[in-house]
């Protein structure tokens, strides 16, 4: 599994008191694949993350990222596979999410340091080389509070890597950002996909699903709609819901 | 006191010659003083027996001998007299502003009131009693306690704390009568030295005390005036006077138990003369100040202290409402609202006091018997943990679950998120309202008095008390305070300036 790490979401369902959030949701993602989810608000994209991240529970089907599997439940919080998906698979989100308190650098190594139980010396290279990967070498020793959104978001994102994981989940993480500040954001990304990441990203930029995802998949009302290569769900798209969708975000 | 009583004796003569002219006609020519109002005197019938107290069998009626005699003295005057509740403390206070025209309440002649005040003559000639536990063996008069080196309680600006001070006696200063005896019953103290009618109230019908030794020392009860009213002194020295002579004091004395040889004295027309006032200590910035800084160091230790132990069992009870399973959160629930609900002075009350009493009752093999301090400290740690614990809640709680999330998505338990990243973070929103309740429980320790800690405000009460100086020691305590809390009112605001920035 070293090199490969599917993650397989099978029939995921759930439901909030009476509003079904996922309606029997299915979706492999190979190794080292680049899938960009997109759809109106409130389908359902950032709930799907969060599950496959076990942030949030689900009622029905199940989840395997590579060996571990997720099944329903509300206590996933406590499930000894949610440690391990945990490891394999990095989160970043919206709203960032840096610890305030602490440095760029020390954001990037607090897990590191106290999960990993690395050395202070070795953790603080590797979080030094990480920084200077998103570009922000020399900000090591800002507060979150000094830095821009596309900043925080680029030691977010250096944040995540420091625990060495195989794919990252990324939550519309460009959305909070000027629209001058989501290229710097979505390069690290490409460059990220690049190195083989898997990535699972939720985002509304269409330019950058079509320029870096190798798959695009339509989410509304719990349901996948559409799924395929980014010119034919973008250009040539099935459905009429997605094309409405596709002429609202693009107008 | 005994040295006074001989060097009096000469001028007693000469008063009594003037008394004699002087106060006769007054009263003499006019039986009914008709069409002037009543007088009205104060009294503190919360002192307690046998001076002026509600009857028990109906508690809307004063009895006691003062109240005996302050009949008699109505006949006598031919004046309506009304009695009016003041307190105690505050009755040479009260004489001065003139609220009322009398005091007659145990007040005893002092060198330092006798500035304050105009005195009749003594209606009651009191001397002091030591009263112990019926088992005590060391010591068999008051003057072997030093040698025994033990404790002795007394009540505060009397002539028996004057009385200890001079044999160096170690003391224990209470507010009313009840205590001392209550404390020596249990073992906080070793004796008691008070006022024998107080000892022969209080003390004689308990069968777990004794008197121990002879009555010592002599001080002299009197009605007290304002400086300006000395016609009205005088024609109370003559009714007194009169009321002793033809025995109607014995009769009231006798039927309070508290009549002895000394009384005889009341009938020989002798009047307290003024050497008293001449022993009168002088109290100034260099006397009283040293005394003030005494008691604001125990007022430190008590706040901070106390405050250690609020955040320490505050934050349990926090996490226990934030976290805890349903009985750990209904359990710190009801902490909170139970000690937020009832007031500290209650629960001084009860651990200072109440405590012994369950150990007693349930015949406890430990006596639960707490030091003054301790049980300040106690008091105010447990009082206050059920405000810290809000702090904290209200602090842990503002901060997003966003970070708790991000936390857990790097891998960190919530045990590791709580200490590493919601914490940290959570005590700058803590520190600004935890340093204000710092503040407040500063402040707030001054109700300790009523447990025997001698602290700022406690010791202020002693000093004014004892000087008369009111405002001027007043002004010194409140500097004190001021010194102490101004600094850490301007810590609140300097943390929540730098810290209440957030991200």
């Amino acid at each position: 599994m070293n090199e490969s790490l599917p993650v397989v979401i099978d029939n995921l369902g759930k439901r909030f008191g009476p509003r079904v959030v996922l309606d029997g949701v299915s979706l492999a993602v190979a190794a080292h694949e680049t899938v960009a989810i997109i759809g109106p608000s409130g389908g359902g994209k950032s709930t799907l993350l969060r599950c496959v991240n076990g942030l949030a529970g689900f009622d029905q089907g199940q989840i395997r990222v590579g060996p571990y599997t997720l099944g329903p439940g509300t206590n996933h919080q406590r499930a000894s596979g949610v440690r391990h998906v945990r490891r394999l698979l990095g989160m970043i989100f919206q709203d960032f999410q840096l610890f305030p308190h602490l440095t760029a650098l020390e954001n990037v190594i607090e897990a590191p340091l106290h999960v990993l139980k690395q050395p202070r010396a070795q953790a603080r290279r590797r979080g030094l080389e990480l920084l200077a990967r998103v570009g922000l070498a020399d900000r090591a020793e800002a507060h979150p509070r000094e830095l821009s959104g596309g900043q925080k978001q680029r030691v977010a994102i250096a944040r995540a890597l420091a625990m060495d994981p195989r794919g990252l989940l990324c939550d519309e993480i460009t959305s909070a950002l000027d629209p001058e500040l989501k290229s710097e954001v979505l390069t690290v990304l490409e460059a990220l996909k690049r190195d083989g990441l898997t990535l699972l990203v939720v985002t509304h930029e269409m330019g950058f699903a079509r320029r870096a995802a190798d798959r695009v998949v339509v989410l509304d009302e719990g349901r996948i709609i559409e799924d395929g290569p980014p010119g034919q769900v973008l250009d040539h798209p099935q459905m009429p819901r997605t094309q409405r969708f596709l002429s609202q975000v693009l107008a | 006191m005994r040295e006074h009583g001989h060097a009096t004796h000469l001028a007693w003569g000469w008063l009594a010659a003037a008394l004699a002219l002087g106060a006769a006609p007054v009263v003499g020519a006019e039986p009914a003083g008709a069409g002037l109002p009543p007088l009205r005197w104060a009294a503190d019938a919360e002192g307690g027996a046998p001076y002026i107290f509600n009857n028990p069998k109906d508690v809307n009626q004063y009895i006691g001998f003062e109240v005996d005699l302050a009949r008699l003295l109505e006949n006598e005057l031919g004046r309506r007299i009304e009695f009016h509740q003041y307190a105690f403390k505050s009755l040479v206070a009260g004489l001065k502003r003139g609220d009322f025209d009398f005091a007659m309440n145990g007040l005893e002649i002092t060198p330092d009131r006798l500035k304050a005040i105009l005195f009749s003559r003594p209606y009651y000639i009191y001397s002091l009693q030591l009263v112990a536990r019926a088992d005590e063996q060391r010591f068999h008069s008051l003057a072997e306690c030093p040698k025994a080196g033990v404790v002795v309680g007394t009540l505060e600006d009397t002539a028996a704390e004057r009385l200890l001070d001079q044999m160096k006696i170690p003391k224990k200063i209470y507010d009313s009568q009840v205590e001392p005896y209550k404390d020596l019953g249990i073992g906080r103290i070793d004796a008691v030295l008070l006022d024998l009618p107080i000892a022969v109230y209080y003390a004689r019908p308990d069968p777990k005390l004794k008197f121990v030794g002879p009555t010592v020392g002599e001080g002299y009860y009197a009605i007290g005036f304002r400086k300006d009213r000395r016609e009205l002194a005088e024609q109370f020295d003559a009714a007194l006077l009169r009321l002793a002579q033809r025995g109607d004091l014995r009769r009231v004395y006798e039927k309070w138990g508290i009549w002895n040889k000394d009384q005889e004295k009341l009938a020989q027309g002798e009047q307290i003369n003024d050497v008293l006032r001449e022993s009168g200590r002088l109290w100034t910035l260099g006397v009283y100040f040293p005394m003030l800084l005494d008691g604001a160091r125990e007022t430190i230790r008590i706040t901070f202290c106390g405050m250690l132990l609020a955040m320490a069992i505050g934050l349990p009870v926090a996490l226990g409402r934030l976290y805890g399973p349903l009985p750990v959160r209904a359990m710190a629930t009801i902490y909170v609202e139970f000690f937020r609900g009832i007031p500290v002075l209650l629960l001084l009350y009860f651990l200072y006091y109440g405590l012994p009493e369950i150990a007693a009752t349930w015949e406890l093999r430990f006596s639960l018997r707490l030091g003054p301090i301790q049980a300040a400290v106690l008091g105010f740690g447990l009082n206050y943990a059920a405000y810290e614990a809000e702090i904290y809640r209200a602090g842990i709680r503002s901060i997003p679950v966003g970070q708790w999330e991000a936390a857990a998505s790097l891998g960190m338990s919530r045990l590791l998120t709580f200490r590493r990243i919601i914490l940290p973070q959570a005590v700058r929103v803590i520190l600004p309202p935890m340093t204000n309740d710092l503040v407040a429980l500063f402040k707030d320790t001054s109700v300790v008095s009523v447990i025997a800690v001698v602290e700022l405000t406690k010791q202020y009460q002693i000093l004014a008390k004892s000087s008369l100086k009111y405002l001027e020691i007043g002004l010194a305590t409140a500097a004190l305070y001021l010194i102490m809390s101004v600094p850490l009112g301007h810590l609140s605001r300097y943390l929540e300036k730098r810290w209440g920035r957030g991200t």
